[in-house]
C-alpha cells in the first residue's frame, strides 16, 4: 500500500513536470552539425526529435537529457550507450518505467525513433572532442590590444596591421585567429593554423675550415643537419658535438619567447584588436 | 638401423616435447629477481626502474655495437600498419609482444616468428597496446574492445577471455596485465566520457575476478567527501592504463591513476577529486587501498599521473629510506616513503610551468583558478601531453639520477561545456607551441636536474633504459642512443626505419648481451659482433 501511494506521487510528481516541459526550456541543448555528421545521424531527425523530447522528456531528464531531480542522465545512461538503433531505449519510451515514476507518454513509432537519433547525437556530441564548439572567444578589449600589439607586445615591430596582417579577421574565426597569432607554425591540430608562409627556420653551418653555408632547414637532430640554399641546392653534415659549428635561427623565436610573458588579458586583447582587421 | 632412427626421433620428440611444455612457463617468483637472462614484465623487473645489472656492453664498447638482427610484423588486422608500442617479454629464449588485435611469439636468437594470434576485427580503439603478462604457460593480453584473453605460451592458441569492460562505453584497453603471485592486474584507460575507472585482479588459469578496487570512492568510503556527490564520484573516471609497480617485502602494488571528469569543466567536480591524479598503494591480494598520495589535487588539464611509480632504496638526510618517485605529466617530481606515501620532496622538473602558485604543507600544488580552462582560452604550461608522459623513465643506482623524457610546451585550455552538468571532456586545448624537449637527469635527493640535454627537434618525452655498463639507452627522431649517464654526453647512435615506438631492453642469450628496441612494426636486436 505505502509503495503504491509512493508510486502515485511519483507518477504525478512526473505529470507535473510533463505539464512545465509544455512551456518553452530555458536554454536549448547543443545541436553541433558536426556531431550529427560524425554519428552519422539523420539531421531531420535529429530535429524532429529534439522538439519530441523538450516536450515530452526534457522536464524530468532536463533539456540537455542531463537528467534532473529523480530522472537518470541520459547523456550517461548505460542503456543509451549500449543502444543500437533504439533496440533498447525504444521499449523504455514505449512502456514506461512506472516503478521508477516514469510514465508512458504514448509517443507514435517514429517519434520515438527520432528522440532515439537526437540522444545518440548528444552522447556522441559529449564524448567526442572533435565535434565541441567553441564559445565566444572576443571577450577581450580591442583598444587595450592595439596598445599591447605598438607596446609591450612588441608585434609592430615584425608585423603591421595595415601590411602582412591587413583583413586578417576576414579570413579567419576568432578561435583559429587567437591560435593562429600566438603559433603561426602549424601545430596539425584543430583551431591551429594550417599554413605558415615564411616562418621556415634558418641555419648557418660553419665548418673548421670557416667555410660557411646557409639556407632554411631541411633536417637537424644531434648527428646530422642539412639544409637548402638560396639556390635550392642541398648541403647535409655530419655533426659530431659543436664540429661543425651550427646556428639555428627561428624567424617565429619571439612567439616562444612571449609565452612565458603574456597574461590571458593580454592574449584576449589582442585577440580583440585582430578580430577588428577585416 | 631404422629402429634406431625411430628410437632417436621419438626420443627426442619427447625431450623437446617436455621442454616445450614444462620448460618455457616463468615461475611468479623469477620476477621478484633482476633479469639478466630474461624480460619477463612490462618494465624488466617490478621496481619499475628499468636499470639492468649487465655489463658486456658498456661504455668503453658501445661504439663497436652493431645490428644482429631485424625483424618485420605485419598483420591483415592492423588498419594502419603493425606499431608496436609494447615492451616484450622475454621468457626463455622467447620473446612475447603486442598490437591492437594481435599477439606474437618470436625467436629471440634471430627474430623469427614461431607464432602470431589474431583477434577478430571489433570497433574497439586500437591506439596502442603496452604489451603481455606471463605466468607460467600463460599469456594474458588486452584487446581493444575490453576482453582480456589468455593465450597458451607454447602455441598461441587462446584459452579463455574475459569481459573487463562494456565495450561500447568508448574505454582503451591497452595496457600490459602484471602478474603478482597468482593474480593478474588489469588496468584499462579511456576518459571520453566519464568511464568509471578501476583495476582488477583475475585468476591467472581460469580468468575469474579476483577483485575489482574503483578509483573513485562510492557512498560511505573515505575520499567521498572530495565529490561534490556519489554520482559525481562514481562518474569521475581515474584510469589505470600505464602498470604499476611492486615491492614483494611489502606486499604493496603502485599504481598512478589518471585524471578526472569531466576533464577539463570541473564546475560538477569541485573539490580534490580523489583518488584521480594520484599515487596509491593497493594490497594485491584484496585490493584493498592501503595509503594514497594525490599529486595533482582537483586536476582540469588531463595530467593523468599514471607514469610509473619507481621504487628506489635509497638515502634521505644519510638514512636509508625504501622510496617511491614520480616525474608526472604535471611538471613536477615527487619522492615519497613507500612504505606509507609519506610526502619526501616535490620540484618542478620544466621550468615554463605556470598552473599553481604554492605547494601545500603535504607538498601537493594546488591549482591556480584563474589557469581553470575558460571559454576564452587560458595560457597554461605544460599542454595536455604534459612536462612527460606514459614513456618509462629509468633510475640508475650508480648515479642515483631518474632519467626522464619532458618537453616544455603552451596550450590554450578552453571551456566549452558551460552547462551546469557538462559531459565528456567539457573543454579542449590548443598547443600553441613550446621551448622544446629535452632528456633530464634527476637528482631525487634535491629534485634539481643534475644535466640536461637538449634536443635539436622532436618530441622529449621518450622512454630510458639504464644499465650497469654505465650506459643510458634512449631515442630522438629516428636515432637510438646510448648517453653516458652520469654527464649526458652521446656514446653511440643508429639511425632506424622509424622512431623507436616502445622502451629499449635488454638481456644475456648464449653468453652475448643485446639491446631491443622496436621502431613501428620492426624489432631490432643489437649487439657486439
Amino acid at each position: 500500500m505505502i509503495m503504491r501511494i509512493k508510486c502515485a506521487v511519483a507518477l504525478l510528481a512526473a505529470a507535473a513536470s510533463y505539464l512545465w516541459a509544455q512551456e518553452p526550456p530555458a536554454s536549448m541543448p547543443n545541436n553541433p552539425t558536426a556531431a550529427i555528421a560524425a554519428s552519422k545521424q539523420d539531421p531531420a531527425a535529429v530535429e524532429r526529435g529534439r522538439k519530441v523530447f523538450a516536450t515530452y522528456c526534457a522536464g524530468c531528464h532536463g533539456v540537455a537529457a542531463k537528467g534532473g531531480p529523480g530522472a537518470p542522465d541520459l547523456v550517461r545512461s548505460l542503456l543509451v550507450l549500449d543502444d543500437e538503433k533504439g533496440i533498447l531505449i525504444a521499449p523504455v519510451i514505449r512502456e514506461g518505467r512506472p516503478d521508477k515514476g516514469m510514465p508512458k507518454l504514448n509517443l507514435t513509432e517514429p517519434q520515438i525513433s527520432d528522440v532515439v537519433a537526437w540522444l545518440h547525437v548528444q552522447t556522441y556530441a559529449a564524448g567526442h572532442r572533435t565535434t565541441y564548439e567553441f564559445k565566444d572567444v572576443l571577450t577581450g578589449n580591442a583598444e587595450q590590444g592595439k596598445a599591447y600589439f605598438n607596446g609591450a607586445g612588441g608585434c609592430s615591430s615584425c608585423h603591421s596591421v595595415t601590411g602582412d596582417l591587413a583583413g586578417i579577421a576576414a579570413k579567419m574565426d576568432p578561435i583559429s585567429l587567437q591560435s593562429r597569432w600566438l603559433q603561426p607554425r602549424p601545430t596539425g591540430r584543430r583551431g591551429a593554423s594550417s599554413h605558415s608562409p615564411g616562418a621556415t627556420p634558418m641555419v648557418t653551418v660553419t665548418l673548421p675550415s670557416g667555410e660557411t653555408f646557409t639556407g632554411t632547414i631541411d633536417h637537424i637532430d644531434d648527428f646530422t643537419v642539412s639544409l637548402r640554399d638560396s639556390n635550392n641546392q642541398f648541403h647535409s653534415f655530419t655533426r659530431n658535438g659543436d664540429i661543425p659549428k651550427v646556428v639555428v635561427r627561428d624567424p617565429l623565436q619571439a612567439h616562444t619567447d612571449m609565452l612565458r610573458k603574456y597574461t590571458d588579458t593580454d592574449i584576449h586583447n589582442v585577440t580583440a584588436y585582430l578580430a577588428t582587421l577585416k | 638401423m631404422k629402429m634406431l632412427r625411430m628410437k632417436t626421433l621419438h626420443l627426442s620428440l619427447l625431450l623437446s616435447l617436455s621442454a616445450y611444455v614444462f620448460g618455457q612457463g616463468l615461475d611468479p617468483a623469477a620476477l621478484k629477481k633482476l633479469p639478466t637472462t630474461s624480460w619477463p614484465t612490462y618494465n624488466g623487473d617490478y621496481s619499475g626502474r628499468r636499470f639492468s645489472p649487465l655489463t658486456q656492453i658498456n661504455s668503453s664498447n658501445v661504439h663497436e655495437l652493431s645490428l644482429a638482427w631485424a625483424s618485420r610484423f605485419n598483420s591483415s588486422n592492423a588498419a594502419t600498419g603493425v606499431v608496436i608500442k609494447a615492451m616484450p617479454l622475454l621468457v626463455n629464449g622467447i620473446l612475447y609482444f603486442s598490437s591492437p588485435n594481435n599477439v606474437w611469439a618470436v625467436d629471440v636468437r634471430s627474430g623469427r616468428e614461431l607464432w602470431h594470434y589474431t583477434y577478430p576485427h571489433n570497433t574497439g580503439s586500437t591506439i596502442g597496446n603496452r604489451g603481455v603478462g606471463m605466468y607460467e604457460n600463460w599469456l594474458f593480453v588486452e584487446m581493444p574492445d575490453s576482453q582480456l584473453v589468455s593465450l597458451d605460451a607454447a602455441t598461441g592458441k587462446q584459452r579463455w577471455k574475459v569481459q573487463i569492460a562494456d565495450p561500447k562505453l568508448d574505454y582503451t584497453s591497452t595496457a600490459a596485465p602484471i602478474v603478482v603471485g597468482n593474480h593478474v592486474l588489469v588496468g584499462i584507460g579511456g576518459d571520453h566520457l566519464d568511464n568509471p575507472g578501476f583495476i582488477e585482479s583475475h585468476d591467472p588459469e581460469t580468468g575469474a575476478l579476483q577483485w575489482k578496487w574503483f578509483t573513485t570512492p562510492r557512498k560511505g568510503e573515505p575520499g567521498i567527501e572530495t565529490w561534490p556527490d556519489e554520482y559525481a564520484s562514481a562518474h569521475g573516471t581515474g584510469q589505470t592504463w600505464i602498470p604499476g609497480t611492486y615491492d614483494p617485502e611489502l606486499n604493496l602494488y603502485y599504481l598512478g591513476t589518471g585524471n578526472p571528469n569531466p576533464v577539463m569543466a570541473e564546475k560538477s567536480r569541485k573539490g580534490d577529486n580523489l583518488y584521480t591524479c594520484t599515487i596509491v598503494a593497493l594490497n594485491p591480494d584484496t585490493g584493498k587501498l592501503v595509503w594514497y598520495y594525490q599529486v595533482s589535487p582537483h586536476d582540469v588539464h588531463d595530467w593523468d599521473a599514471t607514469e610509473t611509480p619507481v621504487l628506489v632504496d635509497g638515502e634521505v638526510d644519510g638514512k636509508p629510506r625504501k622510496l617511491l618517485m614520480q616525474a608526472s605529466r604535471n611538471g613536477f617530481f615527487f619522492v615519497l616513503d613507500r612504505t606509507n606515501g609519506q610526502h619526501i620532496l616535490t620540484k618542478p622538473f620544466i621550468d615554463t610551468l605556470n598552473w599553481t602558485k604554492r605547494l601545500n604543507a603535504k607538498g601537493q600544488p594546488i591549482p591556480d583558478p584563474a589557469k581553470y580552462p575558460s571559454t576564452d582560452g587560458v595560457l597554461v604550461s605544460p599542454s595536455s601531453n604534459g612536462g612527460t608522459n606514459w614513456p618509462s623513465p629509468s633510475f640508475d643506482p650508480g648515479t642515483g639520477l631518474l632519467y626522464v623524457g619532458s618537453n616544455r610546451t603552451f596550450s590554450m585550455y578552453y571551456l566549452t561545456d558551460t552547462d551546469p552538468r557538462p559531459e565528456g571532456w567539457g573543454g579542449v586545448d590548443r598547443p600553441v607551441g613550446g621551448e622544446g624537449g629535452s632528456l633530464l637527469a634527476i637528482d631525487y635527493k634535491t629534485g634539481k636536474t643534475a644535466w640536461r640535454h637538449d634536443w635539436p627537434s622532436g618530441t622529449g618525452v621518450v622512454a630510458m633504459l639504464s644499465t650497469a655498463g654505465k650506459l643510458l639507452f634512449t631515442s630522438n627522431g629516428n636515432n637510438f642512443i646510448a648517453f653516458d649517464p652520469s654527464n649526458g654526453k652521446i656514446l653511440w647512435h643508429a639511425g632506424l626505419t622509424a622512431s623507436p615506438s616502445n622502451g629499449p631492453m635488454t638481456y644475456m642469450v648464449d653468453g652475448k648481451q643485446y639491446v631491443l628496441i622496436a621502431a613501428a612494426d620492426t624489432l631490432y636486436a643489437f649487439t657486439l659482433n
